[in-house]
């Protein structure tokens, strides 16, 4: 019988059986950030362990860094500094690679880790961050783990794990004008609900993934999380060398050489079976926009606010009307009636370069509206260089955008910034959640096209007004 | 870590489905780089009126003196959804609590519970709430008992609930064992792998 994308990459790292199901398994890299990298750290200092392979591991500071213009290592979050601090003397003293503040390399690791060809196809990656299934976008079977399985993988260059069950979940049909991978993964998050992938190493396959940038693949396999999969992964193609070739990390010459060649070999077998499968019609999928706490709250730009009193299951329509309370909406309501008092742009979701082109494409020559505060903070130092060398942030300022250092920023509300209670954010992050950019604040998730054109309306829209 | 085996204790239920990690426990919450310090900032936004001054919300149910002592949660689907943090489960740990039971779990928050001697128990929905309505009229006697060697939760009239661990999360709630020092033992069959791999996968090796 044939393998999957998933089984080739794990046979490829298990080093051994260990009975009832459970396997050891090889990681080739660990990734870290200031936050949870940090207590991995110092717990392996206290246990007086060493990391196996200081080259294979990597840090980087994303989560508490302020974002303003000329920061350093003081943050509005109270008690950050210790944390950024604490970082850089633990992986100095590791012995691990470091991407420290002012470094060209620093950024939001997700970003980061393809755009220096840390992440590659056929690799296994695991870093303390729950988006590491991000990097399943040019190949990596990567996921995330807690602070102590990290010591695990960098004390050990392996973890204990189960095997997974895999699906496919197969992208037919065209990509309608406007609609982008963060509206896909939103549909089909709305579509099967956040537990839809519950258990499983979800491969993207299908015409319309075959034609997604690689920079959309990282966005789709972004949200794997919320779908609740083990991970999200793309088989790697022409597209994902392509943009892999000359990265800081990458092999190169004869090595490159081989490393194509293994990676060639990865695609699913045409007899592969999956655990299960399943098919979105993407003709079918518009702009879409998350109305209530949770991802799978979404409709598309042009719909509305759906009403609890016609969902069946009593669980479900208890969690809308909750949302609905804290969100403070109607059922009925057209989304684009919606009035917004911000407009964020970043995250390792929606930070890259091809996501800050489409949202300045958008802003072209138009203002944001009057009452809404715009924040855009790119995904790594590199894109914010490389946005700034096409004049991408000339669009965003002359539109009244802020323009920001990278981070992982108001995506999440650390105790630092947010844009307060009660206030209404289009934004282009992964969760929704009560209080997830701050105590009281309401999230609406969108892809950065969406953002900008609420951004400008003052109100929900898609790009094109719908 | 301490062995598991057995746990009786006050039960409190919070039957919402899709309770992340930030809830569990809020990022500001995280104010320093420890594993300690955490069971204060416990479902923070829920547990108080105004988390800044901490003042207990009465209709709360850990605030309610009935769930004084509470060491077993009973929950939604999903439950320890979205962020990696382990925070989570050093929150609920600190707080006092050793095992939570739901339709199912996040599956990072699932594996650290593991690791830190906190039992994530699987059952159905229509169980969950049962057991929620059996300890709700006294919960300080009527408790909840979680046995890790028969995979077995018993009700306070002695129902019996069968639930699924795997054989590796049972023999570490048991053994109280580090997994980390298991593994170092395993030394040479890694390097082994290694210089395999090395043929192999020559670039997946990065130079100094």
């Amino acid at each position: 019988m044939g393998r999957t994308l998933f089984d080739k990459i794990w046979d490829a790292h298990v080093i051994a059986d260990l009975g009832d199901g459970d396997t050891l398994l090889y990681i080739d890299r660990v990734f870290l950030h200031e936050r949870t990298g940090s207590i991995a750290l110092q717990g392996m200092a206290e246990n007086r362990r060493a990391v196996r392979t200081p080259r294979h591991v990597f840090c980087t500071m994303d989560h508490i860094v302020d974002t303003f213009p000329g920061r350093g290592d003081d943050t509005l979050m109270p008690g950050g500094k210790a944390f950024i601090t604490t970082t850089r003397k633990a992986a100095l003293a590791a012995g691990i690679r470091l991407f420290d503040l002012g470094d060209p390399r620093q950024g939001i690791m997700h970003v980061v880790a393809p755009e220096l060809g840390i992440a590659l196809p056929g690799l296994t990656m695991v870093c303390p961050d729950s988006h590491s299934c991000t990097l399943g976008g040019v190949g990596t079977l990567a996921w995330g783990i807690g602070s102590t399985e990290a010591e695990h993988a960098m004390a050990t260059g392996t973890l204990r794990l189960r095997k997974p069950a895999s699906m496919r979940v197969n992208l037919r049909g065209e990509m309608g004008a406007g609609v982008t991978a963060k509206d896909l993964v939103l549909h089909l998050i709305a579509e099967h609900s956040t537990t839809g992938g519950a258990g499983h190493a979800i491969e993207f396959a299908g015409p319309v993934v075959d034609r997604l940038s690689v920079e959309a693949r990282l966005t789709l396999c972004n949200m794997a999380v919320e779908f609740s999969a083990f991970t999200g992964l793309v088989a790697p193609d022409r597209a994902t060398l392509d943009y892999l070739r000359g990265r800081t990390f990458a092999p190169t010459g004869a090595l490159w050489e081989v490393a194509e060649h293994h990676w060639h070999s990865l695609a699913s077998d045409a007899d592969a079976v999956f655990d299960r499968e399943l098919e979105i019609e993407c003709s079918a999928v518009r702009p879409t926009v998350t109305w209530g706490t949770s991802p799978q709250h979404a409709v598309t730009t042009a719909g509305r606010v759906p009403d609890p009193g016609l969902e069946p299951d009593p669980g479900r329509q208890e969690a809308m009307r909750r949302a609905l309370e804290y969100m403070a909406l109607q059922p009925g309501t057209p989304m684009a009636d919606i009035r917004i008092d911000a407009a964020f742009i970043g995250s390792c979701t929606n930070s890259r370069l091809d996501d800050l082109r489409a949202a300045a494409a958008v802003l072209d020559k138009r203002q944001v509206a009057p009452w809404v505060k715009a924040v855009c903070v790119p995904g790594s130092t590199q894109v914010k260089r490389a946005a700034e060398s096409e004049g991408l942030d000339r669009a965003f300022t002359a539109a009244g955008f802020e323009w920001r250092e990278s981070g992982c920023s108001m995506c999440l509300y650390a105790g630092g910034e947010t844009f307060g209670p009660g206030q209404r954010v289009i934004s282009s992050t992964n969760r929704n959640f009560e209080g997830r950019q701050g105590p009281g604040t309401r999230t609406h998730i969108a892809s950065p096209a969406t953002v900008a054109a609420s951004a400008c309306a003052g109100y929900i829209r898609a790009a094109g007004g719908a | 870590m301490e062995p598991f085996t057995r746990h009786e204790g006050v039960t409190a239920a919070l039957l919402r489905a899709n309770i992340d990690t930030d809830t569990i426990i809020p990022s500001r919450e995280m104010k320093r780089v420890s594993r300690h310090g955490l069971a204060d900032g416990l479902f923070a936004d829920w547990r108080y009126l105004d988390p800044a001054n901490r003042e207990p919300d009465p209709g709360f149910v850990l605030n309610t003196p009935a769930y004084r002592g509470a060491s077993i949660l009973l929950a939604g689907a999903n439950f320890g959804c979205g962020s990696s943090r382990e925070h989570a489960v050093w929150a609920l740990r600190e707080y006092g609590f050793r095992a939570v039971l739901a339709p199912s779990f996040g599956t990072i928050f699932a594996r650290n519970c593991i690791a830190n001697g906190v039992v994530p128990v699987v059952l159905e929905a229509r169980v969950i709430e049962q057991l929620a309505g059996q300890v709700a009229p006294d919960p300080q006697h009527r408790r909840l008992a979680i046995d890790i060697e028969t995979l077995c939760v018993t009700d306070p009239e002695g129902g019996r609930h069968p639930f699924a661990l795997d054989a590796a999360s049972r023999e570490t709630l048991l053994s109280g064992l580090d997994p980390i020092d298991l593994t170092l033992r395993m030394g040479d069959e890694i390097e082994r792998f290694e210089a395999q791999d090395r043929l192999t996968r020559p670039w997946a090796y990065l130079a100094d």
